[in-house]
């Protein structure tokens, strides 16, 4: 009844290529961002803003690189912890011998740096595919942090590895409050967001999914693959060296490679099998679901009294919760969570009726 | 009706309270940043176990001053954002109490926080390990590295293998391999190293385990090859005993082999076995419970069925042992910074003071009934670490026993290098340094 379409026609070419088409989606999404942008800062803890929406964003947006690749373009890849890992280190060195570089343009050139690695871990998808190519990202995996640990230059030969975030701040204003820091995070992962909305709508977008169906058919409907697929790569490193930069700078404050390491590129997997391959609301939910879920159950199990069961085993029994939810959602909805929102809409549509 | 506004009213003035006034409640609060679960799970239950045994013992003693203790756990799993969303979680209190300090036992969690807590005012305790150069409290006035920093870990090996080699000028030439964690921890003390291999002229390899080590098998051919005079192990969690077993394998003499002060535990010794025995570790604080401090915690604590320990039999081990110097150090911070400023539960910089100004000589230590169990300790304004000298024991199947006495790091050696680093730090951050003659 209210989230219908009857009565809205485009007038123009242009209002309907708009991203999104749908007066009340328009609408939500203004005011989603009047929320993130202007209420939250003001309402949110130290602890909302720092352990738990920080995060969310860098992964969701980590997921949104991952996702281009995988579930747009088709191309499997167990690299994005790597792809992190050289956004952060580019930036942070950028930072530290560039001087006068502005914030932005250095975690700008990190995602440049990242796209250029993931370009040339991504050649050898031109000649295989699936899990082939799965185990070549594997390699720039454990490259990307071997280099980090062994060279030291990466690391301003600091002595445990670990480096230290510059002060963040742009134009004068100091950002290293939690606000600040999550409002720069917010910025990039809107930015970043809609451009990949664009270009999944474009005719690039449109090229990897008909590379994703099948190839072979796309090569001969004419799409130059080495390039469709490269740039899958390219745009996918870029997104990922941002989010690595921006997990490094805005939310925890340190980085060492070993903060890269495999299991954060199978988290970045899960949220996008989670959320849903092949869209773009699906990194949000899936990056809510792995980031908020165990910190939700944490804190529940907090609130049991104390000395009921062992602390060590409630540590071990939320595992096996958080565990059986996922083996539960991807029983219950394999398309992950983005098609229980696709159905949620549908049914909004035709509401109260029933069809 | 109006019963119900009335009560509502009050219940808002109660809620504001609470909210406003941290003292409302009489307690100090630890909060506690915890791992029990994963690879480290040996070392985060025994330290924390005694720590909370420690915390109990005073409450059961009436708390400090009157000012009961209280805790709550929050699990990282020894992984830096667990232990920042930890940290941030915790930060604040609990029911009024306010956060006293944070002991997180995780380098990199201490390096992730170390910003965190110098903004939000709170004492960021890293016994025994942490960042080397925030011993120079000027530039880091509220980390404490405290009895020993990984530096003079290092220089106290050092002293302790030119010892045995009949002075520190026969370390010529001699070949040393350090075996390190490849984590934040396990690099900290290469650069020194190096310095040290540079000074005293011996042969160093520095060879990394990858986190979490449990496959060493080309690490320790490599070894084999080199055949060095010793080998230091600067491991932990499940490194270790894997280390001991492989050593074992390749054929190198375990009693050539010393483990660092996180190698040094009954769980990284006893698992490996056979192949652990004649193993040499060092050590600030002995095992056992013969101390007065720990019988007293048996009896008021464990006896009542409230000790923390999953499994009683690690009462009095390496782990359980720092854990109470940990709570014994963390505790006299608070009573020295309530002497100071009230008897009243006590803000995070308050609180630091207190750390700032610990003191324990031998009579202070025999009144707390810890004599042999904590080494004197004096911290300053400049010196945010204050002991530095450790034991060395070996392991004879079954159990540690003490093999010397204090070995001393070279800490004059070791200040400078300290200062230059974290005057560097200073720099890169922007931060004033203290003047720590003004400091009272």
């Amino acid at each position: 009844m209210f989230y219908t379409e009857a009565g809205q026609f485009s007038g123009h070419y242009r209002a309907d290529r708009r991203l999104f088409r749908l007066r009340q989606d328009r609408y939500a999404l203004y005011a989603l961002l009047l929320f993130a942008f202007a209420v939250v800062p003001a309402i949110g803890s130290d602890y909302w803003l720092n352990a738990i929406l920080i995060p969310f964003l860098v992964l969701s947006l980590a997921g949104l690189g991952l996702n281009l690749l995988t579930g747009y373009a088709g191309q499997l890849s167990l690299g994005s912890a790597a792809f992190m890992a050289v956004g952060a280190f580019a930036t942070y060195n950028l930072a530290l011998r560039v001087p006068g570089l502005p914030l932005l343009v250095g975690i700008a050139l990190g995602g440049v740096f990242a796209a250029a690695a993931s370009v040339l871990f991504g050649l050898p998808s031109l000649r295989i595919k699936g899990f082939y190519l799965l185990v070549s990202t594997l390699a720039a995996q454990f490259f990307v942090q071997w280099l980090f640990t062994k060279v030291s230059w990466f690391s301003n030969d600091s002595a445990s590895g670990v480096i230290t975030a510059p002060p963040l701040r742009i134009a004068g204003h100091d950002l290293s409050n939690p606000a600040g820091r999550y409002l720069l995070t917010l910025g990039f992962v809107v930015a970043l967001t809609l451009l990949a909305r664009n270009v999944v709508k474009s005719e690039l977008g449109r090229n990897w999914m008909a590379v994703r169906d099948m190839d072979t058919a796309a090569a001969v409907i004419g799409i130059p693959l080495a390039r469709t697929k490269l740039l899958a790569f390219a745009l996918s490193g870029f997104i990922l060296g941002v989010a690595g930069a921006l997990w490094a700078f805005t939310y925890l404050g340190t980085v060492e490679p070993h903060g890269f390491d495999l299991s954060r590129s199978f988290q970045v997997l899960f949220i996008i099998i989670i959320g849903g391959l092949g869209s773009i609301a699906g990194n949000f939910l899936g990056a809510a679901f792995i980031v908020l879920l165990p910190i939700g159950l944490s804190l529940l199990s907090g609130l049991l009294p104390p000395g009921v069961i062992d602390a060590g085993q409630l540590e071990n029994l939320q595992k096996i919760v958080f565990g059986l939810l996922i083996i539960g959602f991807l029983i219950k909805e394999p398309e992950g969570l983005a098609r229980l929102w696709q159905q949620l809409r549908e049914r909004a549509r035709v509401w109260p009726l029933r069809y | 009706m109006k019963h119900a506004t009335f009560r509502r009213v009050a219940a808002l003035l109660v809620a504001g309270l609470l909210a406003g006034g941290a003292h409302a409640a009489n307690e100090q609060y630890f909060p506690l940043q915890s791992y029990r679960v994963g690879p480290y799970a040996a070392g985060g239950t025994g330290f924390f176990g005694g720590f909370i045994d420690y915390l109990q013992y005073v409450n059961a003693k009436g708390g400090v001053n009157g000012v009961k203790l209280t805790w709550s756990e929050c699990e990282t799993e020894y992984v830096v954002e667990k232990g920042v969303e930890c940290y941030e979680r915790l930060k604040k209190g609990l029911n009024g109490a306010p956060a006293a300090a944070t002991n997180p036992l995780s380098v990199g969690i201490a390096y992730a926080t170390l910003d965190r807590s110098t903004a939000d005012k709170l004492p960021l305790i890293t016994i025994n390990h942490g960042r080397t150069d925030s011993t120079d409290g000027s530039v880091f006035p509220y980390v404490f590295p405290l009895q020993l920093n990984p530096y003079s870990e290092v220089s106290a090996i050092v002293n302790y293998i030119g010892q045995k080699s009949g002075g520190l000028d026969k370390l010529k030439g001699k070949k040393i391999v350090t075996l390190y964690h490849g984590s934040p921890y396990g690099k900290e003390t290469n650069p020194i190293l190096e310095l040290l291999a540079k000074k005293y002229g011996f042969e160093l390899t520095l060879i990394e385990v990858p986190h979490p080590g449990n496959e060493q098998q080309s690490q320790w051919l490599n070894i084999r090859r080199i055949k060095p005079d010793w080998v230091i192990l600067r491991g932990w969690g499940v490194m270790n005993p894997v280390a001991l077993k492989t050593a074992k394998k390749t054929g190198f003499p375990v009693d050539h082999i010393i483990g660092n002060i996180w190698s040094n535990s009954e769980d990284d010794a006893a698992p490996a076995g056979d192949a652990a025995k004649g193993y040499i570790s060092i050590t600030t604080h002995p095992s056992g419970t013969q101390f007065p401090v720990l019988q007293d915690i048996k009896k008021t604590v464990i006896d009542a069925g409230k000790g923390n320990l999953a499994d009683p039999k690690r009462f009095g081990n390496v782990y359980y042992n720092l854990g109470v110097v940990n709570g014994i150090l963390n505790v006299e911070a608070v009573r020295l910074a309530q002497a100071k400023y009230g008897k009243k539960p006590l803000t995070g910089e308050q609180v630091r003071w207190g750390f700032e100004h610990l003191n324990l000589d031998d009579k202070r230590l025999k009144e707390l009934g810890a004599y042999g169990l904590v080494q004197p300790l004096k911290l300053s304004c400049a010196d945010h670490e204050g002991g530095g000298a450790v034991r060395f024991q070996q392991w004879d199947g079954s159990k540690w026993n003490v093999i010397s006495d204090w070995v001393q790091a070279d800490r004059k050696l070791l200040r400078p290098i300290i200062e230059e680093s974290s005057k560097k730090y200073a720099k890169e951050k922007g931060i004033t340094p203290r003047d720590c003659s003004k400091e009272s």
